[in-house]
């Protein structure tokens, strides 16, 4: 039975980790994501799960003590931001080659610089080629929900790769809504026990991890976490329809909403997307055929899925959180049109890049966006990688 | 320990197979095989490794040349990395998911570039927070593996390939790091600094030490590189035995707070003894650098001093 609670999506994490009860955790405090080893912190203190916490005195200790622990055949996780992030690139390398299937829960916030504590994606977005999945979630219940299917999906003996589960720093970390918990039973039920088949604790099966691996074998590796990130796609569907039927939340690599007859797509990841829906509902109240489509599963890419459900639109907005100082357009935006092509999906493409380092994102700008792949699609001719909610030499 | 028996020692299992592509003339080898040895039978063990010459050698895909459970990370992550390891052995302990009768040792191996430089931070964190493990440096004072570069355990006056010697450099500048010491000041139940000798005994014995006693335990061991260093090969057991005797290395532990010198020798012999078997110090001895030899030779004296005073108080 699910019951009803409010949250903020740290508390919400923190409660699904206490669910899941994983044998380690280290981790070190980063805003906004501190919240989430304080909170696991208590839940030991008060003996409500039994965790072996490790207050490591950095990021890169973090991850690296997550390895070294997930290596030794103890489901593991992490949780971090930003500079933390940054601060474990190496190691996240290392824990997707060694194909150790742990967790971390990592709440979006911008880089430096400036230094700043807010929300955007471009930590994340920074370590989208690491070689893990990355899931994002639009609200606090989607922060819960995959979270607790993150260590089924990792886990699987045809995946065996780490996954980062994301939220929106703040926006969804922070802020209080409703939400439906589960039984820690169910919980735990779904999650299943971590059985590793290799793993340096194993008495009498030693192992050894992390060769040097000459140029003879290296490209094997690399190709087989490939294929590896390949199989995952079906993984996390089936993942999704066990805990569909189990909690009767449905998931799927991404969210169409209002797009069946579209004529204007909005592309967006995470809690904006919620703004974007409201703007589509009013712009549908005055006749435009607007729709979102919110991805889910950035890593691995649903390129073909994600071409199909465009192809019939007019326009599509591709929303960047995120810049790739590349000059023509964030992360998702390359991504995107590179899949619109492959998949000879001739659309009309603009990108957007907004709310950097917490800029507000409003439903008045959604719907602009909107108004302009209208313009477009009519043939107005404008840049197409376009910044929104920037501000104006005026000063406002 | 007064029933060290050399013999009984020396015919113990090895748990570094040969056929591993060490140097010729390796210290850091010898001192992990006599590490190794003094792990109980019946007792398995995790061992770490930072990055460095030992890893690429002892472990090259699909060969490893480790009888035990062995875990390679990265070159600057090795006291984090084998945290994590003995944090999963207790947690799986505490939930039954081991025999108890399994018992599981933490050793983890890294040069003084992975130790004293890029991994310092790692392996003060995994001490401070108490791990029961044993970090073992190998010191050889440079970065071998990528080509002997200065480290700051290299010592003064020493040519490598970042502090060359020439014209205007007499090569490094700076004296060495302590890092036993600022170990120590971590207050860790066990702290050694050790070498090979001929009976193999003091390093055998702060192993064992070191293994055996619960918590954390740093031992940080000299270990002569015939690349970085110059001497010829079949003379490591005599530059580590001259270390010593000029003082150059005391040896020394730090037991549950208390400095004790485990090797006074009778005569301490001039740094030259040690300086002339090298070729990294060849220099020092061309006519008119007496004054480096003296200024060697002075910092050597001072820091003996305040290792004998440490471990008179």
């Amino acid at each position: 039975m699910s019951k009803k609670d409010r949250m903020s999506g740290n508390e919400a994490v923190a409660y699904a980790i206490r669910q899941v009860n994983p044998d380690v955790m280290p981790a070190f405090p980063i805003t906004p994501s501190t919240e989430i080893p304080q909170m696991v912190s208590s839940y030991i203190a008060n003996g409500e799960m039994d965790t072996e916490f490790i207050p490591v005195e950095s990021e890169h200790s973090s991850m690296s003590a997550t390895v070294g622990a997930e290596a030794a055949g103890a489901r593991s996780m992490t949780a971090t931001s930003s500079c933390g992030l940054a601060f474990m690139w190496e190691e996240l390398l290392v824990a997707a080659s060694n194909r150790l299937p742990l967790v971390l829960a990592l709440v979006n916030r911008t880089l430096s610089g400036p230094i700043n504590i807010n929300c955007d994606h471009s930590d994340s977005m920074g370590a989208r080629d690491t070689g893990w999945i990355q899931i994002y979630a639009e609200n606090n219940q989607e922060a819960y929900d995959n979270f607790i299917q993150a260590f089924p999906i990792a886990e699987d003996s045809r995946v065996h790769l780490p996954v980062m589960v994301c939220q929106d720093g703040f926006i969804t970390s922070h802020a209080v809504e409703n939400i439906l918990l589960e039984e820690d039973a169910d919980v735990k039920e779904f999650v299943g026990e971590y059985h590793p088949e290799e793993f340096l604790l194993n008495p009498g099966k030693p192992v050894a991890v992390g060769p040097y691996a000459i140029s003879a074998y290296s490209m094997e590796a690399k190709y087989n976490q490939e294929q590896a990130m390949i199989r995952s796609k079906e993984v996390i569907r089936e993942v999704a329809a066990k805990f569909k039927e189990k909690f009767g939340r449905g998931f799927e690599l991404f969210e169409q909403y209002r797009t069946e007859d579209a004529d204007y797509i909005m592309l967006i990841i995470g809690s904006a997307a919620g703004t974007a829906k409201t703007a589509v509902d009013e712009l549908r109240d005055n006749g435009m055929k607007a729709g979102v489509l919110k991805l889910r599963v950035f890593r691995p890419f649903p390129a073909e899925e994600i071409a199909e459900a465009l192809k019939n639109c007019k326009a599509v907005a591709i929303m960047d959180r995120c810049e790739s100082y590349n000059g023509h357009g964030g992360p998702l935006a390359s991504e995107v049109t590179a899949a619109l092509y492959m998949n000879r999906a001739e659309v009309e493409a603009v990108s957007y890049v907004y709310g950097l380092a917490g800029r507000d994102f409003t439903v008045e700008t959604a719907c602009g966006i909107f108004k302009e792949l209208s313009e477009a699609a009519e043939g107005k001719k404008f840049a197409q990688h376009r910044y929104v909610g920037l501000r104006t030499r005026k000063g406002q | 320990m007064a029933g060290y028996n050399l013999k009984e020692v020396m015919s113990r299992p090895e748990r570094l197979a040969s056929g591993h592509r060490m140097c010729a003339g390796c210290g850091a080898t010898i001192g992990i095989r006599a590490v190794l040895r003094a792990l109980h039978e019946g007792d398995r063990a995790v061992i770490g490794n930072a990055t460095g010459c030992l890893e690429v050698s002892s472990f090259m895909y699909p060969y490893t040349a480790w009888y035990d459970s062995y875990i390679h990370n990265a070159f600057e992550n090795a006291g984090a990395t084998l945290s994590g390891v003995e944090t999963a052995y207790r947690a799986l302990k505490k939930k039954g998911k081991l025999p108890e009768e399994e018992n599981f040792k933490f050793i983890t191996f890294g040069g003084d570039g992975g130790t004293y430089d890029i991994g310092f931070q790692s392996l003060s964190g995994a001490m401070e927070r108490g791990h029961d493990m044993v970090y073992v440096c190998y010191d050889n004072g440079a970065y071998m593996n990528t080509g002997i570069q200065r480290s700051s355990a290299t010592p003064q006056f020493a040519d490598t390939t970042t502090t060359p010697v020439g014209k205007e450099s007499n090569g490094k500048i700076q004296t060495r790091k302590d890092l036993s010491a600022i170990i120590a000041e971590h207050h860790v139940p066990y702290v050694a600094q050790t070498t090979f000798t001929k009976d193999f005994k003091d390093i055998h014995i702060k192993s064992e030490k070191a293994i055996y006693t619960e918590g954390p335990a740093f031992l940080n061991m000299l270990a002569p590189c015939p690349r970085g260093w110059r001497y010829e090969t079949a003379d490591v057991m005599k530059i580590c035995q001259l270390a010593i005797d000029t003082c150059y290395w005391p040896m020394f532990e730090v037991d549950h707070g208390s400095w004790r010198l485990t090797y006074e020798p009778k005569k301490k012999l001039p740094i030259e003894d040690f300086l002339r078997e090298q070729g990294r110090f060849k220099h020092l001895f061309a006519p008119g650098n007496e004054h480096l030899i003296e200024a060697f030779q002075a910092e050597v004296d001072k820091r003996w001093d305040d290792i004998v005073y440490r471990c008179g108080r």
